[in-house]
C-alpha cells in the first residue's frame, strides 16, 4: 500500500476515531512522524494521557528502536529492512516477529486470525506427516542453507554435508526427481 | 509463436461478453501464494529465485492445469512483448519491469495465468468477461487445489497464507471487478462513490492514470482486507457493490439521454469524429474518446459500431500492441502517427476490423 502523502510503501496504518467517524490513515515513516507529531500537538493542552485522539503504533521511540532491531534467524532480516522495504524476508518472519506484526496487521485487516481456505490435507496426507499444522519445519531449510554456506566457508564439510541430508529429509516428498538439491 | 496467436484475438478482458458487459469489463481473482522452504522473492538471491522458478515450473507440470499453460519466460522476452502481456492484463507491470528470473504460464483462452517470482513466489490469476465471480472463483479454487497437492505453500495456523507483504497475508485473495462507468464521471458523482466504497475498504482505482482522473473511465474495485474473512466472505463483499454500481450508472446514462441528449449525442459525435480523422493521436486521448463512443453506442447515438468493435480498438490502440501490429518499434511521436492512422482505417474499412 503507498503512503497517502507521497510514493513511498506505507508503514504506518493508523486508524483515528473522531466523534463517531472512524478514518484510515496510511502512512510512510516520514509522514507517519510528522502526522503523529502534530496529532500529539493537538492532544496535549487537554489531555496530557496519550490515549485521547490516536490508536496508533503505540509505541515510542525507544521501543521502536529496539524493535528494529531484531533478525529473523532464517532469512536474516531485521525489522527495521521490513519497515523500510514494506516486505518480508521469508515465511518465518510470521513467526518471528509475531508479536510487531500483530497490531500492524490488526490495523491493515481489522482482524488477527485467518479464517480462510487451508492446504487440503485430506487428500494428500497418506501418510500423516504431510502436511504439519504450521509449514515451519520446511522454512526451517532456509536457514539451513545459510548454515551449510558458513560450514562451507569454515571447511567444516562433515557438517555442511548433514545439513544436506537434513535438508533432503524434510523436503523429500516434495523434491521433483529431476531437481538436484 | 504464441504471440502471433494473441496478436489475433483481444484477450478475455475486453472480449466484452458475460452477464452485465455493457457496464462490467471484466471480473478477476488473484491468489497470493509462496514456497515455504524459500525466502520470499525480494529477499532471495539471484540463485535462489532461479531455484524456485525451476522447482514451480517442473512441479506445475506435474499437473493437469500447468500442462494445458504456455510458459514464457519473462528475462527472455523483449520489452515490447512483456509491455504487450499487461496490455493484455496477463502479467502486472511490475512483474513486466522486474529483473531476474521470472516468468508467466497461460493458457490459450487468456483465462489463468501464473505469474512466477513477482512479489510472492506464485501470483495465480483468474479472469473472465463481464460479471462472473462465482465461476471465477471455482475456477481458481481448483488450480490452486491442484497446484496445493505438489508444492508446499508457506501456512500458518493464525496467520493463513505467508505473503511477502502483510497486506496480502491469509486469504491472499485479490479479488477485482472491472467497471466502464462514463455516465458516473460525466455526471461527476464517481467521487461521492469512490468515498462511499472506501468506508466499507473496498479500493478503487483507475485503470490508467490516478485515483479519479482515470482515463477512458475503466475503475476497479477491489478488496483491501485479506485476513479475518472467508474467501466467500471477501468475494461477496465486492459482489454485493458491483449490482448497485451498475444500477448508479445505468440510472446516469438514463438521466444523460433524458434530460441532456443533445449535449451527450454532441460529445460522443464529436469524439467519434476526431476517432476517424485525426493525424495523430495519444494513447491517452484515444481511451477518453473510445470511452465516450462506447457509452454512446450502448445509448444507440452510433449508428454501424458494435461494443465489440470499440473493446477492441481499446486494446489495439494501445502501444505494445500496435507495434506488434506494425512489426517495428515506434517511439511516442510515430505511435501517435500510426495510432491516427489505424483508427482511420479501422473505420474506412466499415468496421470489419480484420486489419
Ligand atoms: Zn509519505
Ligand atoms: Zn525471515
Amino acid at each position: 500500500m503507498q503512503c497517502q502523502q507521497c510514493d513511498k510503501q506505507a508503514m504506518f496504518h493508523i486508524t483515528e476515531l473522531e466523534t463517531g467517524d472512524v478514518r484510515e490513515l496510511h502512512l510512510c515513516e516520514d509522514h507517519a512522524r510528522v502526522y503523529l507529531n502534530q496529532a500529539e500537538a493537538d492532544s496535549q493542552p487537554e489531555d496530557s494521557d496519550d490515549e485521547s485522539g490516536s490508536i496508533g503504533v503505540g509505541q515510542t521511540a525507544k521501543e521502536l528502536s529496539e524493535i528494529d532491531q531484531k533478525v529473523c534467524d532464517m532469512c536474516g532480516i531485521t525489522f527495521f529492512e521490513f519497515r523500510n522495504q514494506g516486505r518480508l524476508g521469508c515465511p518465518h518472519d510470521y513467526v518471528q516477529f509475531e508479536e510487531e506484526l500483530e497490531p500492524l496487521i490488526a490495523n491493515i485487516h481489522g482482524d488477527v486470525k485467518h479464517t480462510g481456505c487451508r492446504p487440503n490435507r485430506d487428500k494428500s496426507a497418506e501418510d500423516q506427516s504431510v502436511l504439519p499444522e504450521s509449514t515451519e519445519e520446511l522454512t526451517s531449510v532456509i536457514g539451513m542453507r545459510k548454515e551449510i554456506r558458513e560450514a562451507v566457508e569454515g571447511e567444516d564439510y562433515e557438517v555442511a554435508g548433514k545439513l544436506r541430508d537434513d535438508i533432503k529429509k524434510i523436503l523429500h516428498q516434495w523434491q521433483a526427481e529431476e531437481t538436484k538439491q | 509463436m504464441k504471440f502471433e496467436v494473441l496478436k489475433s484475438s483481444v484477450g478475455e478482458w475486453l472480449k466484452g461478453t458475460g452477464p452485465e458487459s455493457d457496464i462490467v469489463m471484466s471480473s478477476r481473482v488473484r491468489l497470493a501464494r509462496n514456497l515455504a522452504h524459500y525466502p520470499f522473492v525480494g529477499r532471495a538471491s539471484e540463485s535462489e529465485r532461479s531455484e524456485v522458478e525451476e522447482f514451480l515450473r517442473s512441479r506445475l507440470s506435474k499437473t493437469s492445469v500447468g500442462s494445458r499453460l504456455e510458459y514464457m519466460n519473462l528475462g527472455g522476452l523483449e520489452d515490447l512483448d512483456r509491455q504487450f502481456l499487461v496490455e493484455r492484463q496477463l502479467i502486472s507491470r511490475e512483474h513486466a519491469d522486474a529483473t531476474g528470473a521470472r516468468g508467466v504460464a497461460i493458457d490459450s483462452a487468456e483465462q489463468v495465468s501464473l505469474m512466477i517470482n513477482e512479489e510472492d513466489h506464485l501470483r495465480i490469476q483468474c479472469l473472465h468477461s463481464g460479471l462472473d465471480l462465482q465461476a471465477v472463483w471455482d475456477q481458481i479454487r481448483s488450480v490452486d487445489e491442484e497446484i496445493e497437492a505438489v508444492v508446499p505453500y508457506a501456512f500458518h495456523e493464525r496467520w493463513g497464507y505467508l505473503t511477502a507483504c502483510p497486506t496480502n497475508v491469509g486469504t491472499g485473495i485479490r479479488v477485482s471487478v472491472m467497471l466502464h462507468l462514463p455516465a458516473l464521471v460525466i455526471t461527476r458523482q464517481i467521487d461521492k462513490v469512490f468515498r462511499s466504497l472506501h468506508k466499507i475498504s473496498l479500493a478503487v482505482r483507475g485503470l490508467y492514470g490516478e485515483g479519479s482522473q482515470a482515463f477512458g473511465d475503466f475503475y476497479q474495485i477491489s478488496n483491501q482486507i485479506t485476513l479475518g474473512r472467508s474467501e466467500s466472505e471477501l468475494i461477496n463483499q465486492v459482489a454485493d457493490v458491483v449490482p448497485v454500481l451498475i444500477d448508479y450508472e445505468r440510472r446516469a446514462r438514463e438521466f444523460l439521454l433524458e434530460e441532456t441528449e443533445r449535449n451527450v449525442h454532441d460529445q460522443v459525435s464529436r469524439a467519434f469524429g476526431i476517432l476517424r480523422t485525426a493525424q495523430t493521436i495519444s494513447a491517452e486521448e484515444t481511451m477518453q474518446l473510445l470511452s465516450r463512443v462506447r457509452m454512446g453506442v450502448l445509448l444507440g447515438l452510433v449508428d454501424d459500431l458494435h461494443v465489440s468493435d470499440v473493446n477492441k480498438l481499446l486494446v489495439r490502440t494501445q502501444p505494445a500492441h500496435l507495434q506488434k501490429m506494425k512489426g517495428i518499434d515506434l517511439d511516442t511521436k510515430d505511435r501517435n502517427i500510426e495510432r491516427a492512422r489505424f483508427l482511420r482505417s479501422y473505420f474506412e474499412s466499415g468496421s470489419s476490423g480484420e486489419n
